[in-house]
């Protein structure tokens, strides 16, 4: 049950963008559509984890005093890693998040989890955290690239609702993030005080 | 296991070991994704040469022309098509890189957005908006001679994309370069010359 509650916090109770308010830079940069909001998740995931397993395993072998230089370099490989890789296979969704890929490695999240959970606990909970912290952050971008693509191009993972010519254009620009996103917040709020 | 004590020598070797680490894993990582991204943009570009180039059976790309990617394909030993890329720094955010398609005689076959940083939804539509036949928006099927091919605001005779006229300046000056690069080596390939001559000798 701790375990679940473990990974089940970064969906709603401590959403990283909803609650937290962490990671904001991809958030408004690539949630244009629902599907860069979700590969831009799903790599931060993969960023997470593997961050989180490799800093709970070497925790004590790190000297305090240089904790944070080490985090980001091993925060820095990984996300060179993704990098890489989604360049080799998946070359279109590359192109669509470009400079946001790079920049996982700036991303409070992910240094975030690494030094308030990652070293301080073991790594099976680390790892639980990692998955359920980047998961959250997949739903929330998702959840926002969706809006915002509907509400502005007409679509919905590409596919056509209605007619594009009707869209309002302000949110697929960066000021409809910033709109979609207070709304989203908001509606949260509400919805946590009632709860 | 207790924790390591923050001495200088402590701090350095850690950090070493870290680094060393990060470092031999990337080049590793490197080595294996090396390969594959070159097969990705190279399928990239060969998809954008079929797309801009009627059916073709021979394509030899022109090695002889510096700074840009000069592409002659033929049927049955006969020219088909010219496919040049060409880049413009005038973009809305960037530079655009497209690749062209001219038939023998410079009328724009076919054009493919390879590479550029547009706003979403505004300046990204070039990639359907000058092929769409509708009003005066398709460059497909003129000639940069015959037809002036800059946007309507400019005197031209091409509709700009709708609240992107800066992007569209851009990718007509794009066109532009292409056709200019076209003009200045459509004839200095003794293979190419040749075949045209001999086309002006039967006719």
């Amino acid at each position: 049950m701790n375990q679940w509650n473990n990974f089940s916090k970064g969906f709603f109770k401590e959403n990283a963008v909803f609650t937290l308010l962490l990671g904001m830079c991809p958030t408004l940069g690539v949630t244009s559509s629902a599907f860069d909001g979700l590969g831009m998740g799903l790599a931060t995931t993969f960023v997470l984890v593997m961050a989180n397993l490799v800093i709970a395993i070497i925790k004590n072998l790190i000297p305090d005093k240089v904790r944070i230089p080490a985090f980001i370099v091993v925060i820095a490989t990984f996300v060179t890693i993704v990098e890489m890789t989604m360049q080799a296979y998946l070359p279109d969704l590359f192109e669509s998040l470009g400079l946001f890929i790079p920049l996982i490695v700036v991303n409070c999240l992910v240094l975030g989890r690494a030094e308030a959970f990652a070293s301080k606990n073991n790594i099976g909970s680390s790892i639980i955290d990692g998955l359920g912290m980047g998961l959250g952050f997949a739903m929330a971008l998702t959840i926002l690239g969706a809006i915002r693509e509907i509400l502005g191009s007409g679509k919905i993972f590409g596919t056509v609702v209605f007619p594009e010519d009707y869209g309002m254009l302000v949110f697929v620009l960066a000021p409809g993030a910033f709109i979609a996103l207070g709304y989203l917040i908001a509606f949260i709020n509400q919805v946590k005080k009632e709860a | 296991m207790a924790k390591t004590e923050s001495t200088l020598k402590n701090m350095v070797l850690t950090l070493l070991v870290i680094t060393g680490v990060a470092g031999t894993s990337l080049g590793f990582m490197f080595e294996l994704t090396k390969g594959p991204i070159e097969a990705a943009k190279k399928a990239k570009q060969e998809a954008a040469i079929k797309m801009v180039m009627p059916e073709f059976d021979s394509l030899e790309k022109d090695t002889t022309i510096a700074n840009t990617n000069f592409f002659r394909a033929s049927s049955n030993g006969e020219l088909v098509g010219i496919a040049i890329e060409a880049v413009s720094p005038k973009g809305f955010s960037g530079n655009i890189k497209i690749m062209v398609g001219f038939k023998p005689d410079g009328t724009i076959i076919n054009y493919q957005v390879l590479e550029h940083k547009e706003t979403p939804g505004l300046g990204t539509k070039m990639a359907d908006w000058f092929k769409t036949d509708k009003g005066k928006q398709s460059i497909l099927g003129k000639h940069p001679e015959t037809n002036k091919l800059t946007v309507s605001k400019d005197g031209g005779e091409v509709d700009a994309i709708t609240a992107a006229t800066i992007s569209s300046r851009a990718f007509l000056d794009a066109v532009r370069i292409a056709y200019e690069t076209y003009n200045d080596n459509k004839s200095n390939e003794p293979v190419a010359a040749n075949t045209s001559a001999e086309e002006g000798g039967t006719e």
